[in-house]
């Protein structure tokens, strides 16, 4: 069973979303022992014994992650749906890579329809900015 | 555009409650609002229980401000602007303010389309809060035993000269009772707006980026499980039998039950849904389009387009013919309804752009009195029109009554990309006659498909209007008077001479929506491209030849706006160049200008969007701003890759794999949107910016590459 339905539907956590349910859109996009994973296609079974983080994890409780906080910073956000994911793949790539260039950030494949992009870039930055002070 | 605010004002009435709540009426637009005759009747005028006509707003016990707003938000960012109205003319915190989300009404304007949310709602809602406004004062100079013009109002408090204050929420009990406002219940004049035209981040961001924002989808409702429907292969396909043993018998499965569109599994996740479902043995009948595909079409198409008449004698041609494809709306959000469908009642959830239509909709399919039938509307994960129309939620209903259960249905992605909605494909003729150097006539004719609803069950009955397109302006267009419509065209943007159109369509059972910018999206692109054409005909440059022809100032301005700020002209490499494009609808008007790298030919990337913008009063910059980011990225992506084919009768797409909305990599690495200061009556703008972003990505294509781009998108 991939791990995006016993998240949603049997732990009731809401935050990665069904976008196709095949790897492409990524709006489900979380951490597995702090990697980048797509739920939508990885089985439960691989997460065993293993660290789980969705967006509701990101926070240190009340205190922001830096993209969280970024991502308000810039006002980032339309309709909201796929920014869990775009939150969790570029906190992904902060990990990374502390100082991505435009053609690392170029390379997150997670699907914006309201197309949010330039804020993302900007927000991605501005995190990344943040991380050295 | 430098409108002139108009001095209207707008009936607010009182609602007989124990705290302060008051009302305002709101008519279908913002121009027949004013037909609520003040004057007749003294503003706080007390009408006893809740209109649900009204835009009602009540400060609570615990100094909430809150107003259930009779619009969805589907990220164009309506909750925000609504609520820096509110704060606006109340003096309350924007923290303060609640947004929430208004079931289906009755009666009343509940339509969320046609950009016209802030326009219809900027009268209203700051009357709304400026009489809120003043009986709190009132309340307080009674309280304190001082006059009321000494008090001033901040931080959703009441302020005394000596120092001391009184939240609103403390006020609201006495506030209730006062009939005659001891101070004005007007609103503010612009030149004291501290929040309105203040950039401002959205009232949602923080839920938004912790996860906690709530979509249809996210919700517990008791006993509702998850729901999916095995749809045909074809468009309009027809079930002829299905073998559902195999799939009944699989753990977690709860219900399988024939719908009009298929066959829909309910069980206790979405995996076993689509395991039981993958299960199934249908046989399915082809739909009535098995034999067509993209080329049928669009030499149906072109042969359904009016002829062009003869030109002025003497002049010059410079003509082109353009084709546009089916686009999917494809929201992130995929159509998702919880439906709870007993024998005597009914309660949905789900985003809807007209939910009471959707109610009436949802009432007659399952058999129920309207009143029966209690529509929630939940915050939808974009729309982009898709969610004009309730296909999904009449269907969740249908399921639920069958199965005798409640349900959360949700379409998979190959559901919503394969079956539609779409935007209409079209074949666009356009001339333009010059002579002397000038244009003298402008002709455009044109072809779109329309649906047809012969033998298509569900797709028919979703749709909010019928048969009938919604119009750009936000009403709704009988099929006849959009025939004999304007064209955008028609509306004057240039000196064009003689301007005339005709339209000409095709019907075809395909569940066709309105998409951003509804027909401008087509017609308004294709004619900034021969805008382009006919200016390289006569020798002139794009930005001088629409410099010289536009007749309106303020569309003069935004295009001299992108063209400074965005440095036209300048020298760039081979492959590269810039592009631009206006349009001007919802009572405001837009430039674009680009710059495009096409020295990969097969992977075009504008790098830079410059845009400008005259909204009249821009409510929220900020939004503003995101809303032409969007259109921007529209612009992109129906230009140069999305879109969807029709093989023999199916969508050949079935997600973002192969339906290729813009990632980030075909985004613009600079994004600069410049708002002008005109103030005036609030324009629409979530769609304004779709035309000219396509239409300047489309005119830098062509100066990059010296092509005459003709067929969208153009990787097709």
């Amino acid at each position: 069973m991939p791990l995006l339905w016993v998240l949603r539907d049997m732990l009731n956590v809401t935050g990665p979303k069904y976008g196709c349910g095949v790897g492409v859109c990524r709006a489900c996009t979380s951490h597995l022992d702090g990697g980048e994973i797509q739920p939508c296609v990885v089985p439960v079974a691989d997460c065993a014994n293993r660290e789980v983080t969705t967006i509701e994890g990101l926070a240190d409780s009340d205190e922001l992650h830096p993209v969280q906080q970024a991502w308000i910073d810039r006002d980032v956000a339309q309709c909201g749906f796929c920014q869990p994911g775009q939150i969790m793949a570029a906190a992904a790539l902060l990990k990374r890579t502390a100082h991505p260039t435009d053609a690392d950030i170029d390379r997150i494949e997670n699907v914006c329809r309201c197309g949010t992009y330039s804020r993302i870039r900007e927000a991605i930055k501005k995190a990344a900015a943040a991380g050295d002070t | 555009m430098a409108r002139q605010l108009s001095r209207r004002r707008f009936m607010v009435y009182s609602l007989a409650a124990s705290t302060l709540t008051v009302a305002a009426p709101l008519a279908c637009d913002s121009s027949s609002a004013a037909g609520a005759e003040p004057g007749r009747r003294p503003p706080g005028f007390l009408v006893r229980g809740t209109d649900e006509e009204m835009l009602v707003l009540e400060v609570t016990l615990a100094n909430r401000v809150v107003v259930r707003l009779p619009r969805v938000e589907v990220g164009q960012g309506v909750t925000t602007a609504v609520a820096m109205m509110i704060a606006e003319e109340l003096d309350a915190r924007l923290v303060d303010v609640d947004i929430p989300l208004a079931d289906a009404r009755a009666k009343g304007n509940q339509y969320t389309g046609g950009s016209n949310s802030v326009s219809s709602l900027y009268g209203p809602a700051r009357e709304l809060a400026a009489t809120a406004r003043a009986k709190l004062v009132t309340a307080a100079a009674r309280r304190w035993n001082l006059p009321a013009r000494t008090l001033r109002t901040r931080d959703t408090r009441v302020i005394a000269p000596d120092g001391r204050t009184a939240t609103f929420g403390s006020l609201t009990a006495s506030a209730a009772r006062i009939q005659r406002p001891a101070v004005s219940t007007k609103p503010k004049p612009p030149s004291r707006h501290r929040v309105i035209g203040k950039p401002t981040t959205r009232i949602d961001a923080r839920d938004i980026v912790t996860g906690k924002a709530k979509y249809a989808g996210d919700l517990a409702v008791a006993g509702a499980k998850p729901t999916v429907v095995a749809r045909p292969p074809t468009l309009g396909g027809k079930l002829v039998s299905v073998d559902s043993r195999a799939a009944r018998a699989m753990p977690g499965v709860h219900a399988v039950v024939k719908v009009a569109s298929g066959v829909a599994v309910v069980a206790e996740s979405f995996h076993h849904a689509f395991k039981a479902r993958d299960a199934l043995r249908i046989t399915w009948a082809p739909g009535p389009l098995v034999s067509l595909s993209d080329a049928a079409i669009r030499s149906r198409l072109r042969a359904a387009v009016p002829r062009l008449g003869n030109p002025p004698r003497g002049s010059a041609q410079t003509e082109g013919e353009f084709e546009f494809a089916f686009v999917s709306h494809a929201p992130m959000e995929v159509l998702t309804a919880v439906a709870d469908v007993r024998a005597d009642r009914a309660e949905i959830w789900f985003s809807s752009q007209t939910p009471m239509d959707a109610r009436d909709s949802i009432a007659s399919a399952v058999g129920l009195r309207a009143s029966k039938v209690k529509v929630h509307v939940m915050r939808g994960g974009g729309s982009f029109g898709r969610r004009l129309n309730h296909d999904a939620a009449i269907e969740a209903a249908l399921i639920s009554k069958a199965a005798r259960r409640p349900v959360k249905l949700m379409w998979s992605r190959a559901d919503d990309i394969r079956h539609g909605r779409m935007r209409p494909a079209s074949h666009h003729r356009i001339r333009a006659s010059h002579a002397r150097g000038r244009v003298v006539a402008f002709t455009h004719t044109m072809a779109s498909v329309s649906e047809s609803y012969e033998g298509q069950g569900l797709s028919a009955q979703g749709s909010a209007q019928g048969p009938a397109p919604v119009s750009a302006r936000g009403g709704v267009t009988p099929a006849a008077a959009r025939a004999a419509g304007p064209l955008p065209s028609d509306s004057g943007l240039y000196n064009f001479g003689r301007v005339s159109g005709d339209y000409g369509s095709v019907e075809l059972a395909i569940p066709l929506g309105a998409w951003r910018s509804v027909d401008s999206g087509t017609t308004r692109t294709a004619e900034e491209i021969v805008v382009d054409e006919v200016a390289r005909a006569l020798g002139k440059d794009p930005v001088a030849f629409r410099r010289t022809t536009l007749r309106n100032k303020a569309v003069k301005a935004v295009l001299d706006k992108v063209a400074a700020a965005g440095d036209w002209g300048r020298s760039m490499p081979d492959g590269h160049a810039q592009g631009v494009a206006v349009h001007e609808e919802y009572g405001s008007c837009v430039a674009c200008l680009v710059e495009i790298d096409t020295t990969d030919r097969k992977n075009p990337r504008v790098t830079k969007v410059v845009m400008a913008a005259d909204v009249g009063t821009a409510v929220n910059p900020r939004g503003l701003e995101a809303q032409l980011m969007g259109t921007a990225v529209d612009g992109i992506s129906t230009v140069l890759q999305a879109g969807l084919h029709i093989d023999r009768g199916a969508v050949r797409e079935s997600s973002y794999a192969d339906f290729h909305y813009a990632r980030q990599r075909h985004a613009p690495l600079r994004f600069e949107a410049h708002i002008m200061p005109s103030g005036g009556e609030p324009g629409g703008a979530g769609e304004l910016g779709v035309p000219a972003a396509a239409g300047a990505v489309a005119n830098a294509y062509a100066r990059a590459t010296g092509s005459k781009p003709r067929r969208f998108p153009l990787d097709f």
